[in-house]
């Protein structure tokens, strides 16, 4: 290769390499910034702020679901199978929101380690898979009109 | 190999094969994009939990993929075009650029509107969304800044130099989901061990990504045709192949 080639080619590997360092150590340093959400057991081991809203995020609890009879109040557990947090909210929950299933909620801790929502978003999972792949894996037939799901 | 090189940087032996290129990759791309389309919105049979809103995922992951790949695409050109000084390199930079922003719109767009339904929120600040939407204005960026010299030779040098510093957004991009906690879940097409998602609805996704592919070859050729006819518009070979096609 031509030494003036060769040069250029060494300084566009350079700047390339150069910048990926650099914006490597900024997300690096700024992990816990662009985490979307803190994990039940970090917030029972006090590394979220009680002082201003946070995200919490994990599984709904199965069987934990309290529904009030009068209002919208809502009531569950959220685990990362390390430990579990509290979340009341009062408002509509999304549509995909169950026990057993991903959930993200934002809000501020109270005195008794409760989140206060002012948020619930439900988080899917990778998978996809048609309604009787589905039934099949949980050993039932599948529900009549599955397929007609909106 | 170096022959085709050297011819590829030649603007009339690339006019003319791309001519070709473009006759039989247009209606092969058209075929694909009908074939994915019906397959996935039709025969595909609907998701165990979000029912028929998960069929978004037949334009939303194609053009987030091929957001990524034509990324590279105009890097590389950018990359050719710093070392070598080669003409035909810019303008392939150039026309990846603008196709590149409007599939990452389309990523974003689409991606929006599965969230409201699924999510229960059009837009949320995960580092998968926020990356992506870095990725959008680094293509925007090469459109603008090349168009903010009025030297077009600079002009490329600044544009070859932005998209090569923002390569390290897009291993940013495909692993987000797995390094931090994100709202998006992880990707369920996996290339070692089983795919997450349904071999029914795996197969007219893995068309549509083709697709797609063939989709930004096809715009990007036709752009860089579209450059390369006002580049030489006074060109005697120009004049050649238009009278005589």
């Amino acid at each position: 290769m031509h030494p003036l080639r060769k040069q250029r080619l060494i300084m566009v590997s350079l700047v390339v390499v150069l910048s990926s360092a650099a914006i490597g150590l900024v997300a690096f340093a700024l992990r816990d910034n662009i985490n979307l959400f803190y994990p039940p057991a970090d917030v029972i081991a006090g590394k979220a702020p009680t002082d201003r809203s946070i995200r919490l995020g994990g599984m709904v609890v199965e069987n934990s679901i309290v529904r009030s009879d009068t209002d919208l109040n809502t009531i569950f557990w959220v685990t990362d199978y390390e430990a579990s947090v509290a979340v009341q909210y009062s408002g509509i929950l999304p549509d995909l929101f169950a026990e057993g299933e991903g959930v993200v909620a934002e809000g501020t801790l109270d005195e008794s380690g409760m989140l206060i929502a002012t948020q619930v978003l439900a988080k899917h999972d990778e998978n996809y898979m048609p309604p009787e792949v589905a039934a099949a894996l949980e050993g039932k037939t599948a529900p009549a009109g599955a397929s007609m799901l909106p | 190999m170096w022959t085709i090189i050297h011819k590829m940087g030649s603007p009339p032996w690339f006019f003319r094969i791309s001519g070709v290129l473009v006759r039989w990759l247009l209606p092969i791309t058209v075929m694909l994009l009908v074939c994915g389309a019906l397959w996935g919105l039709l025969v595909a049979p609907p998701d165990f939990r979000q029912g028929n809103s998960y069929r978004i995922i037949y334009i939303h992951v194609p053009s987030a993929v091929v957001a990524l790949a034509g990324y590279y695409v105009m890097a590389f050109a950018g990359a050719v075009s710093l070392i070598w000084r080669i003409k035909m390199a810019d303008v392939t930079m150039r026309a990846a650029a603008p196709v590149g922003a409007v599939l990452t719109a389309i990523a974003l767009v689409t991606g929006a509107i599965w969230g409201k339904p699924t999510w229960g929120t059009w837009w949320v600040w995960d580092a998968r969304i926020t990356s992506m939407l870095i990725l959008l204005f680094l293509y925007l960026g090469v459109v603008a800044l090349f168009e903010a010299y009025e030297n077009k030779t600079a002009a490329a040098r600044a544009c070859a130099v932005l998209s090569l510093v923002g390569t390290v957004n897009i291993p940013i991009i495909y692993k987000s989901v797995d390094w931090w906690y994100s709202l998006h879940q992880p990707a369920s097409i996996k290339f070692t061990g089983e795919s997450a998602i349904d071999a029914s609805m795996l197969y007219p996704l893995l068309l549509m990504i083709v697709a797609f592919y063939c989709l930004f070859a096809v715009a990007v050729l036709l752009n860089m045709r579209a450059e390369l006819t006002w580049q030489h518009r006074e060109a005697g070979w120009l004049r050649q192949i238009v009278s005589g096609a």
